[in-house]
Parts: structure tokens; C-alpha cells; sequence
């Protein structure tokens, strides 16, 4: 974006201090021009990482009067090594947010309307204490669910374990990583985990399926990523977009939505037609190779052209490329992969994909990650559940998911949806549910059936217009934290400190929960005073010190073998301890034991609607970040991607405003203008997730373009493990101008419309 | 010319376009609400599918022969250390000549000064034990250089020696010192 545009972009005038023109001990030139100073070096520098993604790069936050000015990357830290992304460099934007939650609030109206009275912590906590010892006295503690994201969410997570409700989900696992952790297990016998182990800036070649590295931002990946692009490898994109990704690429592939698994099936069938696969990295470590290879003999090029439209030619050389590169190469599995239900599978194409060009435990592939060894705090034991997971309809459903499903918390909290509820009440923890889980009418029944629901946030998201109480945490600068024991190449431990007190009434996670803990009677498993406490026991029993990672950020921890051939064990956690290229535990389960691609499984559009696709802005995190006033000054609201083909067809102007509205007619709240490109296919359009908030009190993200989760009103859940692929819906266009303006609806206005 | 000659080089191989570059300088110069003094700049070329795209990084080009200086009626606008242009704000009298004058859109009224606001390629980190500019610093792609032409050694000369590059509108004659790597 040039400045010019920039500045009427976010032309809405909020003075700012002014802190140039310091005075400075620096003169230059012929008439004595002082240099200009803006004296933005704190006083003090401390270290901590952060939290405006989940990357958790080490920071070096520089505070001056009390105040921070600014954020720098922490060098010695192993994620950030100095540099950060445009959200952690942002940080003060959300610690200095003007709309923050500032006081602990008790509902005083109906649900969701929207009205509420400040009160003290003591009567926040005695409310939230009282009404979790009613539902537990009457449901057991398992009808209590816990909805997390984030990493101060671990106070929560024990808070709920010691109470005894097995109902802790974060949507991060089934509507987002989940199916690529299932089909690696399930191939290699361990997950990808984050940071994802990929070890790309020693790889020679490169495949992005549906992963926009550059817009998404995870720092370290995307560090790699330019140190590839420095050292020539070929990288191959897949992406119905011409992503910034895509721009670095030998290879752009825009193929049809919903096909990658086609094409990943008849790459595999040129490389092991041509002989191109690691011959004797499968003789050593893998299982069903003999299947596979006669599994995917009808997959051929040719048979894949018409479903993916990707021509046989080029998928015939982007496999010679792929293979020519092994094992330094790498079919990237992907963050977000929840997208048709069949993600799973998808994900075990990937897999099976890499373990063919021998590139798990080998350089430029996949490295062994290690982490240093911090024995736990001593707790008394977790009692057992006090009741049943209650996040699927029965245990046989989604058998291979290793974590809750979070929509299924949700479904367990309607009546009817699979008989009598067994969930009464949620605490939801830096988890905005109405934008994340899919189809959000689902959730505002969900909410509205509930006993009683209490909010931990630093932002009055959606989800905290609808609670009954409302507990505001301080920021990742205001507190300190459960200590960072990363497993990653280079092993560490990192420390989140206070970086200034925390403001307004905002308390940090883990006294929350330790007031919490102490009102339930669970004050054994809070016995710390407070949380750097808790960490300097817990580094002393590794002979730590405490000192050190607060001084320098980090701990660094002696590096294990990262590859076979250096070293690291091939070990692989399957049943078969091998590679499993055919699964025996996915033939137990009725499951197909390779990927199959079926053909009836992908639904075309209607006509006159496109396939909503959505991703990543680089300079948020959802909706975590368009609120922070620096951020959004960059990226102040969603484009709708419309192809030129279709905007002629349309005769749609750039720029010009359109609601979307999908195949079940709901239509978004808000509108935004339509960028007309030629870097998108004609079948589908695309948003930045995180835009369109309804809250008013959210006064830089209010209204400023669409909610995609609002038109997912319909998903498709992974058989194997509940995951919910969300790129089943269809949308159309409505001219702003054609509609007459309303007042757009806020989570209150809802409320009177259900009622 | 005599002395340290600065230049910035951006890589636009591997600049993503992330933006980390503007917040990293706002916050590090206290750049006014709604202003930035570098932004983010993305032209596609091409129709679907045989696309090709640029993404770099810009700002005031620093350059050599400034119109911005040539115009300003009260010296406000001069050259700073290593040939860098810089503007004494105490002296503009937010007038707006130069910003008619510059060709790349790099300079603006700061809000809250009424006077001009743009890049300093970090003067008062590199003339002061700094090597980095602010943008370099954080980028997370490494995509940024800043250091002095005149030097051979330094890693913009050689890779301004070594690497196919341009500057921006080379035909309004400014001379900048400021180079994108193809």
C-alpha cells in the first residue's frame, strides 16, 4: 500500500503524544540542525515473549517513565533471533488499547444485552466460585467446559483439572491444526507440534499447500522460508491464490478448491512410477509400501488433470522437481488445515508424500526436535473426572481425535442436539467463540442455554457481551506466566515477566485462577505466592537459575542430532514402528488405510456463487488484532478477492462496497470493498479472517469489513477426528448500494431480534 | 564524494511485504496516529495464471540531488550525515513545497508538529553505535541493508556489485540512495 493511500486509509484523527523533537546532543550542519532524536531507548530493557500470536518469539519490550515505547526482538532468543513479525513489534497497541477491559463486570441484565455493573474482584470471584459449586453439586464438575486459546490459559487448564471436568477444548485443535496432528501420527508416530519442525532454510525444495507463508507471519517459519528463497530452492505453491508465497515461487499451481488430495495422489503415483521415491530410507523405515504403490497406480496425471485443472505436464514435472531435491525436500503439512473434512486424509497424503522423498529426520526436511528436561511442579494428584468428556456423541465417534473437539462442547450445550445437555456452563479463556467455532447461530443457542458464563479477556470480544460475568486479564506485558519449555531445534526455556504492572483493575491468568482454586477448595494446587515463585521452585529442581532467563529472555539447552544421518534415533511411535504408508489402526476403524480421493465428496458452487476461501493478514492474528490501533493502521479492514472474470461478469468496480451472503441466505453484517485481481481463481473468493466485529466497544475494528465465520453456517466434520472443514459454503454478492442501510446489528440488537 | 555515503538496499526476493518494517518504525520514531514514514508497496503483473509479482518496502529515497532540499524556502530540508536527508523541523514552516517537490510520496505534515515528518534512516541509531536502521532490525526477513556506499566492503556495495538492481523513477533524475534488488 503506497503512504498516500495509507493515510486516508486510517485518516480517523486520534492525537497521539508527540515524541519527536527531543532535544538531542547530536548537531549537524552549517547552521547547526539539531539530528533528530525521538529518545525511544527505555530506561530499562526487559525481556519476555509474546502473545499477539502463539509463536512465542522472545522479546525486548524498552520501558521509559513507566511507560512501553517500544518492542524489539530478543537476539538471544532461538524464535525471534532479533527480529519480529509486524504484530509482536505492535504489542504496545494492545497493552495501550484504549477499549480494554478495565474492571471485573457482573451481568445485570438478560443475556447478551449488553449491561453490566462494575464490581470488585472479591465479588467477581465469590460469583463465579458460587455458581461452579451449585452446577458441580447438581451435574458434577464435568458439566463445567473450559474454551482456551493462548498460553496464560494453562492456569485455567489445571483450575479445571483439579476441579474434575475432563471438558477442556481449544478450537485451536479441531478447528485448526488437529487433522494435520492425527495424519502425521498416524504416518510417523508423532505430530507436527508448533513451532512446526520443518526445517526449511535447508531445504532445496519447498511445497505450500494452501499455506501462505508471508501473510501468515509465524516469524521463525517465515524467516526460514527467505533463508530458502536466498538459497535458490524451487518452491512449488499450491493455492487457488496467487499468494505473496506464490510470488517467490518456481511454481504456482492454482488448483480448484478441494482437490489437493487428487494431486497429491498422482504425485506420488509419478514418483513411484518413475522410481523416484527414497528407495532405501522406504526399505528401511517404512510399512505398506507394496500397497501404496499399487494403490495409487490409477491416480495418474492425467487422471488428476480434469479434477484439480493442474496439467498433467506440469504435475509430472513438479514431482521430477520435488524428487530431484530429496530428502532436502519438503511438502510443508500446514497450520490450518481444517477445510473440507476429509483434512485427515489430506494431511496422511502429505505424510506419505514426504516419507517417498525420504525427508522426515533428514535435513532440509523434517528435523527431531528436543527440549530441555524441567521436572513438573509437585501437585497433589488430579482427582479423576468428576463425570464424562462430553465433546462427542459417543466414544466410537471421531475415534483417532486426541484432544477435545470444541464444537462438540458446544453441541453438548443445546438440548436436543444429542438428548438432555451435559454441559451447563462454560468458562472461556482468549477464546472469541462467536468468530471461531463455525456457524455461529449454533454457538448463540449454545450460549443461551447455559447456566452460567464467565469470560477471561483482555478485549471485549463477542463472547463477552453474552457473559454473565466478565474477568479482565492483564496483557502478556503485565504478567508474568507459566514458564516456555520449548521442544524445538535449538531446546530452551523462556520466561514471560511483568514488563510494567498491570493497568486498570486487570489481574494475570494465574492469580485468577489461584483466587478461583482457593474459593473451590482447591488451595493444594495453588500453594505458590504467585507465579515467578511457582517458576523459580520449578528451575531450581533442574538447578536453574531463575536469575539468568529473567535477565537474558531465555536458557539455552544443549542441542540434540536433529537428523538420522547426525545422529537423532529413528524411532517412530506407530504400531507398527515404522512409517506407516498404509494404516492398519485407520483399517480398524473403517477408515480407508491410504488416501483415497472420492469424487462425490466435493460440492460445486451453485451458480452465481463462488467457494468462500479465508486467510491470513501479516499483520493479524484474527480478530485477537484488529482492535490494536498500530495494526490496524496498516490493514483497517478485509477486501473481498473477486477475480476480474467474475467482476466483469458482475460488473463489479474495485473498490466498490458488497455484503456477502452464502447458499443458506445469511448475509454478513457488514460490508467491505471488493478487490478486483487477477490473483485469484474465478471459482471462489477470498477474505482475511478476524474482520467484521460487532462489538462497539471495539472502536478501530467496529464494522470495518466482513465476518467469514458469519457465512460458515455449514461444516464438515472429519470422521476421523471431528475436525470441521470450513471451506464448504458459497457466496454470493450484494451491492452495498442496492441494500438500504441499517443499523448494523451488534451482538445486543441479536439478541432482541431471538427473542 | 568524500566521507560515508549511506545507502539502504531492500531484497525484493524475499520481502513479503509483512509490514513489520512500519510498525518497527513507528514505534522506534514515535511516527504520529495515522502516519508512517515507510510502507509496503505490491504491483502484480500478468493475467491469470502466468502472474508475476513485486513486493518491497519504501520510503524516502535519501536522494543524492533532492528536490525536497532544492525547493525548501527555509532550509529546513538539508543534508545530514553520510548524505541523508533530513529536515530540522523547528525551521519548516509546514509550507508543503517539498512534498509537492518529492517524487515518492515520502513526506508529510506531522499532526502534532505542523512541521515535516519522514525517514532519517535512523541517523540517531547509526550515527550513534547502532548499525541498524529500525525497519532492518525487525525485518523478519532480513530483506533490509542500510550502510555506506563508499565503503567497498560494506554489504550494500557488494551487493549492489554483485546483484541486478534499481531505483525507483530513475527518470526524475534524484539520484536516490535507495536500491531494490531484483
Amino acid at each position: 500500500m503506497k503512504r498516500r493511500e495509507f493515510i486516508r486509509a486510517g485518516s480517523y484523527g486520534v492525537a497521539g503524544a508527540a515524541l519527536l523533537g527531543g532535544v538531542s546532543s547530536n548537531w549537524y550542519g552549517l547552521y547547526g540542525n539539531p539530528l533528530p532524536d525521538p529518545q525511544s531507548d527505555g530506561d530499562q530493557v526487559i525481556p519476555s515473549f509474546c502473545e499477539l500470536c502463539f509463536w512465542k518469539c522472545g522479546i525486548l519490550a524498552h520501558v521509559k517513565d513507566g511507560r512501553v515505547i517500544k518492542i524489539k526482538g530478543n537476539p538471544k532468543d532461538p524464535l525471534s533471533q532479533g527480529q519480529l513479525c509486524p504484530r509482536g513489534a505492535g504489542g504496545t497497541g494492545l497493552l495501550y488499547d484504549p477499549d480494554r477491559l478495565k474492571k471485573p463486570l457482573v451481568r445485570v441484565n438478560k443475556r447478551g444485552d449488553q449491561t453490566f455493573e462494575e464490581v470488585s474482584w472479591e465479588t467477581a470471584l465469590d460469583e463465579v466460585a458460587e455458581n461452579f459449586e451449585r452446577i458441580k453439586a447438581t451435574h458434577g464438575a464435568s458439566a463445567l467446559a473450559l474454551f482456551l486459546h493462548g498460553f496464560g490459559a494453562g492456569w485455567m487448564r489445571h483450575l479445571f483439572r483439579a476441579y474434575g471436568s475432563p471438558n477442556i477444548a481449544a478450537p485451536s485443535y479441531a478447528q485448526c491444526r488437529g487433522p494435520r496432528e492425527v495424519g502425521f501420527d498416524l504416518t510417523f508416530g508423532s505430530g507436527i507440534g508448533s513451532p512446526e519442525i520443518t526445517d526449511m532454510g535447508n531445504s532445496r525444495c519447498i511445497v505450500l499447500i494452501g499455506s501462505h507463508l508471508g501473510e501468515n507471519m509465524h516469524n521463525t517459519q517465515v524467516q526460514d522460508f527467505a533463508a530458502a528463497i536466498r538459497n535458490n530452492a524451487d518452491i512449488i505453491v499450491v493455492d487457488p491464490r496467487y499468494s505473496v508465497a506464490a510470488s517467490k515461487a518456481r511454481y504456482w499451481l492454482p488448483i480448484k478448491p478441494g482437490t489437493d488430495t487428487a494431486l497429491l495422489l498422482a504425485w506420488m503415483n509419478v514418483i513411484i512410477g518413475e522410481g523416484l521415491y527414497d528407495r532405501d530410507y522406504i526399505d528401511r523405515y517404512a510399512y505398506g509400501f507394496d500397497q501404496l504403490r499399487e494403490h495409487v497406480k490409477p491416480y495418474t496425471p492425467e487422471w488428476a488433470y480434469p479434477r484439480t485443472s493442474i496439467e498433467p505436464e506440469l504435475i509430472r514435472r513438479t514431482a521430477r522437481v520435488l524428487a530431484a531435491a530429496r530428502p532436502a525436500s519438503l511438502v510443508h503439512p500446514g497450520r490450518h488445515v481444517t477445510w473440507y473434512g476429509n483434512d485427515t486424509q489430506r494431511s496422511r497424503a502429505i505424510a506419505i508424500l514426504n516419507a517417498l522423498l525420504g525427508s522426515w529426520g533428514r535435513r532440509g526436511g523434517f528435523y527431531i526436535p528436543s527440549r530441555m528436561s524441567l521436572p513438573p511442579y509437585r501437585y497433589p494428584g488430579y482427582e479423576p473426572a468428576d463425570g464424562e468428556a462430553a465433546d462427542r456423541p459417543a466414544p466410537s465417534d471421531y475415534p483417532l481425535a486426541d484432544e477435545a473437539l470444541a464444537q462438540g462442547l458446544c453441541e453438548a450445550t443445546i438440548p436436543g442436539v444429542r438428548g438432555d445437555p451435559k454441559i451447563k456452563a462454560w468458562m472461556v479463556y482468549g477464546s472469541n467463540l462467536p468468530t471461531t467455532l463455525p456457524n455461529p447461530e449454533q454457538t448463540y443457542q449454545a450460549i443461551q442455554e447455559l447456566d452460567f458464563l464467565v469470560t477471561v479477556d483482555v478485549l471485549p470480544a463477542e463472547i463477552v457481551g453474552w457473559s454473565d460475568v466478565v474477568l479482565p486479564e492483564a496483557t502478556y506485558l503485565e504478567r508474568c506466566d507459566e514458564l516456555r519449555v520449548a521442544s524445538y531445534r535449538q531446546p530452551f526455556i523462556g520466561v514471560r515477566q511483568e514488563v510494567v504492572p498491570p493497568m486498570y483493575d486487570s489481574k494475570p491468568g494465574w492469580w485468577i485462577a489461584k483466587e478461583l482454586g482457593n474459593r473451590l477448595g482447591l488451595a493444594d494446587f495453588f500453594p505458590w505466592k504467585d507465579s515467578m515463585e511457582y517458576a523459580k521452585l520449578r528451575l531450581s529442581m533442574a538447578w536453574l537459575d531463575c536469575d539468568v532467563l529473567q535477565r537474558d529472555g531465555v536458557i539455552l539447552g544443549e542441542p540434540s542430532p536433529l537428523y538420522f544421518d547426525e545422529g537423532a534415533v529413528p524411532e517412530f511411535w506407530t504400531d507398527s514402528g515404522k512409517i506407516e504408508l498404509y494404516s492398519q489402526r485407520l483399517a480398524g476403524h473403517g477408515f480407508d488405510p491410504m488416501p483415497v480421493y472420492h469424487d462425490d465428496e466435493l460440492e460445486e458452487p451453485p451458480p452465481g456463487y463462488y467457494r468462500l476461501l479465508f486467510g491470513r493478514a501479516p499483520t493479524h492474528t484474527f480478530g485477537r488484532t484488529t482492535n490494536n490501533r498500530l495494526l490496524s493502521e496498516v490493514y483497517a479492514e478485509n477486501a473481498v478477492w473477486v477475480s476480474r472474470e467474475v467482476a466483469r461478469k458482475w460488473g463489479l468496480e474495485d473498490g466498490e462496497r458488497v455484503y456477502l451472503q452464502n447458499q443458506d441466505g445469511v448475509r454478513s453484517s457488514f460490508t467491505a470493498p471488493v478487490k478486483v485481481t487477477s490473483r485469484i481463481r474465478p471459482d471462489c473468493v477470498y477474505i482475511v479472517h478476524g474482520y467484521g466485529r460487532k462489538p462497539k466497544q471495539l472502536r478501530f475494528a467496529h464494522g470495518k469489513g466482513i465476518d467469514d465465520n458469519e457465512l460458515i453456517t455449514r461444516y464438515k466434520v472429519d470422521p476421523i477426528m471431528g475436525g470441521t472443514g470450513m471451506n464448504v459454503n458459497f457466496v454470493t454478492f450484494i451491492r452495498a448500494s442496492d441494500v438500504t442501510p441499517e443499523v448494523a446489528t451488534d451482538v445486543a440488537a441479536r439478541e432482541e431480534v431471538e427473542a | 564524494m568524500s566521507g560515508v555515503r549511506y545507502a539502504m538496499v531492500v531484497d525484493t526476493r524475499t520481502c513479503v511485504g509483512c509490514a513489520a518494517c512500519v510498525i518497527g518504525c513507528k514505534t522506534e520514531n514515535g511516527v504520529a496516529d495515522s502516519y508512517a514514514r515507510d510502507w509496503v508497496y505490491t504491483e502484480t503483473a500478468g493475467t491469470f495464471p502466468n502472474l508475476s509479482m513485486t513486493v518491497r518496502s519504501e520510503r524516502c529515497n535519501h536522494c543524492e540531488d533532492a528536490p525536497c532540499i532544492s525547493v525548501c524556502p527555509t532550509g529546513a530540508s538539508y543534508y545530514g550525515p553520510g548524505g541523508t536527508v533530513q529536515v530540522n523541523q523547528a525551521k519548516c514552516s509546514g509550507c508543503k513545497a517539498c512534498i509537492a517537490a518529492c517524487p515518492y510520496g515520502a513526506r508529510f505534515i506531522d499532526p502534532n508538529v505542523g512541521a515535516i515528518d519522514k525517514c532519517t534512516f535512523c541517523v540517531h541509531r547509526v550515527e550513534n553505535g547502532t548499525p541498524t536502521t529500525s525497519c532492518q532490525e525487525i525485518c523478519p526477513t532480513q530483506s533490509i541493508y542500510f550502510g555506506d556506499l563508499n565503503d567497498p566492503d560494506s554489504e550494500v556495495s557488494r551487493l549492489l556489485a554483485k546483484r541486478e538492481h534499481y531505483v525507483l523513477m530513475p527518470e526524475a533524475g534524484t539520484k536516490p540512495r535507495h536500491f531494490y534488488l531484483k
